[in-house]
């Protein structure tokens, strides 16, 4: 199948998704047979894996929208907009996993499922509200050509807003949450590897999960514009 | 460039004074606040953080019924085409809006920072005044920059009185943590006069914000005004 563009939808699907499966498996059998277990949080650090890895992808994710919307504001290329639009969208998911294992993380090693004396949660926090008006700003817009600059606009503000939040939070709280980035020479070689391992497979799931929704997408308005060039709607 | 923007700024100017639209409505919308932060905290007088906060937090949520009504009247009626067709430099219009909103603030908090003193404060306003209007004039700019491109950005969308605070309000959660931890210390018993040490890091970032966000407006707004 050919896109507008000659490239073929779809290319790479495959090879990507055998790829994610198996940086999945061999990431999850790491981090419960390889990686030590912590001495203080024991077993429950082990989420450490998942979340951290969601987090980190989460953010570079908005930042990338940011970027592919600069693109496209530069060269009007309409599908410069729609990567920036899934690159968004799929951080928005990953965003609510990071919230979610944060909590879950949270309310074992400190007892709540939300504390406000950390500055890395509540950054997210305000990022993911902010991100979570991305969908109703586009859809609120009928106009097709429109909707795509003011969401590449609003992509572009957001995606600055992410770097200056996380310091102007972390400037105004004192620190619980574990320095995992800053420190990771401090963890110990195993506790590393399997760290890079989740993280490789988390973006690796990431890439996927954004190639299949674009493909989907190209797919749906490919059909869309043949059937009406063929006369039926 | 700058004949455009005084241009422009003196009709915006020009109308809020001839139909006072925004301006009373957020001075209002202040007092009558402080009233219900009374009720709601059931506090005579606060100070330090708590004053602070309530401070902020008001002046936010004022600020936002002028980003509501910023663009309104150019869209309803047909502003944004006649300014099109101007050969023009579009970001006039940009900065003229921004400046517009700035002075909509800066009435408000001549009036609303009086009021809180009178109403709510419990230390006395008089000495702390110099530093906190450094505070209040680099937020008030930041507050601008951003609050005029969220307004064009809200403006065109079917929901745009829900869009404008909704986007508005996490984008300005670096000003609310910078002019309130700032403006902490101003506001509490024994404050001794003077830019203190904990207090350069806020206006260092208030003013980081002011210059990144106002760039990026600036880099950003003539994409908001084609058609």
């Amino acid at each position: 199948m050919t896109g507008p563009g000659g490239g073929p939808f779809g290319r790479g699907l495959r090879t990507l998704s055998i790829a994610t499966v198996a940086a999945m498996a061999i990431a999850l059998a790491l981090v419960f047979f390889y990686a030590p277990i912590e001495v203080e949080e024991g077993f429950l650090q082990k989420i450490f894996y998942l979340h951290v890895p969601l987090a980190i992808v989460t953010l570079c994710g908005f930042v990338i929208g940011g970027l592919m919307a600069i693109a496209h504001l530069r060269t009007r290329d309409r599908h410069w907009d729609l990567r920036s639009y899934v690159a968004i969208h799929m951080s928005l998911i990953f965003g609510v996993a990071t919230l979610i294992t944060g909590s879950i993380w949270a309310r074992g090693s400190w007892g709540h499922w939300w504390v406000w004396s950390e500055p890395t949660l509540v950054s997210f926090l305000i990022i993911m509200l902010l991100y979570a008006t991305y969908q109703p700003l586009r859809f609120a817009i009928e106009d097709p050509e429109r909707q795509a600059r003011y969401a590449s606009v609003f992509a572009i503000v957001a995606g600055a807003f992410v770097p200056m939040n996380f310091l102007a939070v972390r400037l105004s709280t004192a620190y619980l949450h574990p320095r995992v980035l800053g420190s990771s020479s401090n963890l110990p070689a195993k506790m590393q590897f399997t760290f890079f391992v989740s993280l490789s497979a988390i973006t690796l799931l990431f890439a996927t999960l954004c190639s299949y929704e674009l493909t989907a997408k190209r797919t749906r308005m490919l059909l869309k514009a043949r059937s009406r060039t063929l006369g039926f709607q | 460039m700058a004949a455009t923007v005084a241009a422009l700024l003196r009709k915006e100017l020009l109308v809020e004074l001839r139909t006072l639209e925004s301006v009373p409505g957020m001075s209002l919308f202040a007092v009558t606040t402080f009233v219900v932060f009374h009720f709601a905290l059931n506090q005579n007088s606060v100070s330090g953080d708590e004053a602070a906060g309530i401070l902020w937090v008001t002046l936010l949520f004022a600020a936002m019924l002028a980003i509501n009504r910023l663009f309104v009247a150019d869209q309803d009626q047909g502003g944004f085409d006649a300014f099109l067709l101007a050969p023009v430099d579009r970001s006039a219009m940009l900065l003229a809006k921004a400046l517009a909103l700035l002075a909509y603030l800066a009435v408000l908090e001549l009036v609303a920072v009086p009021a809180f003193g009178l109403l709510l404060l419990g230390p006395p306003l008089g000495q702390a005044l110099p530093d906190l209007l450094v505070v209040l004039v680099l937020a008030d700019v930041g507050i601008a920059a951003i609050g005029t491109l969220v307004a064009a950005l809200a403006v065109q969308t079917r929901a745009r009185d829900l869009l404008g605070p909704l986007l508005a309000l996490p984008l300005l959660v670096p000003i609310v943590i910078g002019g309130a931890r700032a403006s902490s210390p101003l506001l509490s018993a024994g404050h001794a006069s003077g830019v203190g040490g904990p207090q350069i890091r806020w206006l260092l970032l208030l003013g980081l914000y002011d210059l990144v966000f106002g760039l990026i407006a600036y880099a950003v707004f003539d994409f908001l005004l084609e058609d």
